[in-house]
């Protein structure tokens, strides 16, 4: 042992700067999209313009009646009026007007509702996860309450008890969306919450506050942005299903939801008026989740780890 | 005439975003003959993990083989077709991870798991594999071997598991077992017990054997072979005992320095008694603490009992004890985040309030917690600057430039370049994590700070460099240490004083000088005995002792009556050990040893070992003397 001892002696003659502690992983990279990230940002952001200015550069109003005939072709013409981009719906109107006065209902009231449901299911969520005990108990069963009633049923009875319109869609949305959100944002903050960083906080004084927001939240956050895409896309369809009943969107104001529903007879005669709104949807949520998926992908750094070890 | 098993000048690459490659093994050839252990010896990052992981032509995802060859019976297998490489993991090339609890799933009985390669590879039929698991069991001494197949994993020890481990990687015999860490993340006693089983199933199965480990006293005991990397390349390679003994490259001199000596008494650098600043004293009197609620005055799972620790003003005191005797419980009390169920803290001469919530922030600034895995204590969606700024700003107010440059100190204290501040942790190696780890406890300006087994997850290299700067870090500050710790080697170097807590109880306290010399309580005994030597034969010299086989074979138990120790004591009297609690003697001032063995006894037996022997065929239960009987003294 004698050996061992006397080099720890010696050890300070060593050439300590060339052997430097290997790093575990190296610098990580900022986040920087991959292609599919930047075709769905550039799609997003393309939807998000004609949100704003969609009704100023269409070519017709979404509620004018002025196509010779239901079910036009694409790139047909009305005496007079000008040209169908992509023919006429079931009640003579112009689909790309539509699609475009549409995207202003389906993107706003699906965001707005989405970012609401996130709103109350996070803060709710994350607070039953911290403060455990009753207040989670009392959220808890409450929410389960809500998730175990049908949607749709739950969303018709309020709609029928308050009445239909834009404000009352955003929020009854937003409160049946909420219960999921709730359910992941508890697990989420309940892993994090037995995490070190977590106690050491708790250890150091910090109020729920600065644990909450510092500590939690950030490293929820990518799971739950995973996660809105998702839910925005239901949130897309729950609104189209109420339109379809007649208690959502009211008529003549568009939204590519009930306009899919709508014109779903047209298929029979070889129209294509429900497939253009079907594709905006899809091209929207799809485009959402390219950008999630990349955010996370990017996100996560434990490849690179694992690749040099 | 071709080697068993061969690899001759592999690389290993990963590529950058814009597709350059990263070379990470740099051209590594060496053999393996049959029946022969090579040692793949590096710290973390030095391409070990990736090269064990090439002798099953397999490489992580992002990670390619751009040459080179790995030939098994002079069969290149990186060429392979895929099947041919599916048939020959697990049936010709075994591997081993590192850890045991990871691999076996909680689920499904122990035997099934054993099998399953072996019958789904075709190799052997279920009753065939499970006649070979039995005998395996029996080879790797593991107890009840006829029945252990029908357990669960959960119902054996960890040693146990991870010998188990070993089983599942024999069972189709095969001509190459690769062990990857098996022993890094076990206590002392445990690592033992393992080693020597590996070592013994190795030799009588005959098959060759790849052992990758950062610890060079390990790889003494085990290899006959070494291959010394760094950074992806062979620094050094030969026999174990040129390497050992005559090492000719510098990085095999570093990595030497960074074992561990064995803990004796005055290994420890004499403490200097003045300090910048003189903190005052923390106490823990008469103290119970456990999980699981309070049930008559007491916790339903008692963890510690009647413990009186006292840190005096800056000093250092360790804290050593096997997994599960109750070293982290004692510091999760003094910090507040367990409330002891009785007894109390005193900061000093004031009472604390047991649960943190209740303390004032004064109090929470001069008691900090040091966690041990720094990945996890580590906000990852934090920057340096901020872990580190948050206390400075929250204890001390500091804000703006005065933060900024008080960062840059710390960092410079924990000798970390200041550029690191804008880093996030996760960009950080496992040492340098360690080390901002410790700047945060620092940043409080604390006056005791507790570490939680802060190196035992790093490697040989880095964790004596912490251990370096906690030295450095004390003399600078002046702040009292609790340093917690399995390994009595670190301790011995560290501290002023030593608590060896066993099973919930403090069985010897004293200064480290006392403690480290004679009269030793047995426990102490065992552990001393138990920290590998620099040194060919080690092992097996130590395994002789008989104080070991007992020691060794036995876990921790917590115990309501009598002396804890008792099941694993060499000298325990039947009779008086299990059921009375043990006396507090006083060899010296200040130093205590609970042992119904008087000191003189106790120095008796330290003379004449055989009498150790004797004693122990006394306090054996019935079972165990046969087994020992069998054995050679």
């Amino acid at each position: 042992m004698t050996d061992a001892t006397q080099n720890n002696a010696d050890d300070n003659d060593l050439d300590t700067t060339i052997y430097d502690e290997l790093p575990d992983a190296p610098p990580k990279k900022r986040l920087k999209l991959s292609w599919t990230g930047k075709i769905g940002v550039a799609v997003v952001a393309f939807w998000l313009v004609i949100v704003v200015i969609g009704p100023w550069i269409s070519p017709f109003h979404e509620a004018d009646i002025i196509g010779d005939d239901s079910f036009m072709g694409i790139w047909t013409s009305t005496e007079g009026e000008g040209v169908h981009i992509l023919g006429t719906d079931y009640l003579e109107r112009d689909i790309f007007s539509r699609i475009m006065w549409g995207a202003r209902m389906t993107i706003g009231i699906s965001v707005l509702a989405t970012l609401l449901a996130y709103l109350i299911g996070v803060t709710a969520g994350i607070a039953a996860a911290v403060k455990r005990g009753w207040i989670d108990m009392v959220l808890s069963r409450v929410n389960d309450a809500i998730l175990s009633l049908p949607t749709i049923m739950l969303g018709l009875l309020i709609v029928v008890a308050l009445g239909s319109s834009i404000p009352i869609l955003i929020g009854t949305a937003a409160i049946i969306y909420a219960s999921s959100v709730f359910r992941i944002a508890r697990a989420f903050g309940q892993e994090i919450m037995v995490m070190d960083y977590v106690e050491s906080a708790q250890a150091r004084g910090e109020t729920i506050w600065w644990i909450i927001f510092r500590e939690v939240l950030p490293n929820a956050a990518m799971p739950l942005a995973t996660d809105f895409g998702l839910r925005l896309v239901f949130v897309v369809l729950f609104i189209s299903s109420l339109s379809f009943l007649g208690l959502g969107i009211q008529p003549p104001a568009a939204d590519w939801g009930s306009m899919v529903r709508q014109n779903l007879e047209g298929l029979q005669y070889g129209s294509l008026a429900p497939v253009w709104p079907a594709l905006a949807i899809a091209s929207f949520t799809i485009a959402i989740n390219l950008i999630v998926d990349d955010i996370s992908a990017k996100s996560g750094g434990d490849l690179a780890r694992k690749m040099i070890s | 005439m071709a080697e068993l098993f061969e690899i001759d000048n592999l690389q290993i690459q990963a590529r950058k975003e814009d597709g350059t490659p990263i070379p990470i093994v740099k051209g590594v050839s060496f053999n393996v003959k049959a029946g022969q252990v090579v040692a793949l010896i590096g710290e973390s990052g030095s391409g070990k993990s990736t090269i064990s992981l090439a002798t099953m032509a397999y490489c992580r995802p992002g990670l390619e083989f751009p040459g080179g060859e790995v030939r098994l019976h002079g069969k290149d297998i990186l060429t392979m077709e895929p099947q041919d490489q599916r048939s020959l993991r697990g049936n010709n090339v075994a591997y081993l991870a590192q850890s045991a609890a990871a691999t076996f799933n909680p689920a499904i009985t122990i035997g099934e798991q054993v099998t399953e390669a072996a019958v789904l590879h075709g190799t052997l039929t279920q009753e065939e594999a499970d006649r070979r698991a039995i005998q395996l069991y029996h080879a790797l001494e593991l107890p009840d071997p006829d029945l252990l197949g029908r357990r669960y994993p959960h119902q054996v020890s960890g040693g146990q598991l991870q010998r188990l481990m070993a089983a599942m990687a024999l069972v189709s015999g095969p001509d190459l077992l690769v062990l990857d860490e098996p022993t890094t993340a076990l206590d002392v006693t445990t690592q033992i017990e393992v080693l020597k089983a590996f070592k013994k199933v190795i030799q009588e199965e005959g098959s060759a054997a790849i052992y990758v480990t950062h610890d060079l006293a390990v790889v003494a005991q085990v290899a006959d072979h070494i291959v010394v990397l760094y950074s992806g390349e062979i620094q050094e390679q030969g026999p174990v005992d040129q390497i050992i003994n005559n090492p000719q490259h510098p990085y095999t001199k570093r990595l030497m320095a960074a074992v561990k000596p064995s803990p004796k008494a005055g290994m420890g650098d004499v403490h200097d008694e003045e300090h910048d600043r003189v903190v005052p004293n923390i106490e823990v009197k008469n103290m119970t603490a456990g999980y699981g609620g309070i049930v008559n005055g007491k916790p339903v799972i008692t963890v510690l009992r009647d413990i009186n620790v006292k840190i005096k003003n800056s000093h250092v005191v360790g804290v050593i004890g096997e997994s599960g005797c109750g070293k982290s419980t004692l510091a999760r009390v003094m910090a507040g985040l367990l409330p002891a169920a009785k007894g109390e803290v005193y900061l000093d001469g004031n009472r604390l309030e047991p649960d943190l919530k209740n303390r004032s922030r004064e109090e929470l600034q001069k008691i900090q917690f040091v966690y041990q895995m720094a990945d996890t204590a580590l906000n990852p969606r934090q920057v340096i600057g901020d872990i580190l700024g948050r206390p400075l700003e929250f204890y001390r107010g500091l804000k703006g430039q005065e933060r900024r440059e008080e960062v840059a100190n710390l960092l410079r204290l924990v000798e970390l370049p200041v550029e690191f501040e804008t880093r996030y942790p996760s960009e950080l190696s496992g040492g340098q994590k360690q080390r901002v780890n410790m700047a945060r406890a620092l940043a409080a300006n604390p006056e005791v700070m507790l570490c939680d087994e802060v190196t035992s997850a790093l490697d040989s290299i880095v964790s004596s460099n912490v251990i370096k700067l906690l030295k450095k870090l004390r003399a600078k500050t002046g702040v009292s240490f609790v340093f917690i710790s399995h390994d009595l080697s670190t301790v011995g170097s560290f501290a002023d004083e030593i608590v060896v807590l066993y099973a919930g109880r403090v069985v010897e306290q004293g200064p480290v000088d006392e403690v480290l010399a004679p009269p030793y309580h047995p426990y102490t005994r065992l552990l001393i005995s138990s920290v590998p030597e620099l040194r060919v034969g080690w092992l097996e010299d130590t395994m002789q002792k008989r104080e070991m086989a007992v020691g060794i074979a036995r876990g921790v138990e917590i115990t309501d009556t009598g002396c804890p120790f008792y099941n694993r004591c060499p000298i325990a009297i039947e009779g008086t050990c299990n059921t009375e609690t043990a006396p507090t003697r006083e060899p010296s001032p200040e130093h205590f040893i609970s042992c119904h063995r008087t000191m003189e006894e106790i120095e008796d037996i330290e003379k004449n070992p055989q009498q150790i022997l004797h004693g122990f065929e006394v306090a054996a239960p019935g079972g165990d003397k046969a087994a020992l009987a069998a054995k050679p003294v």
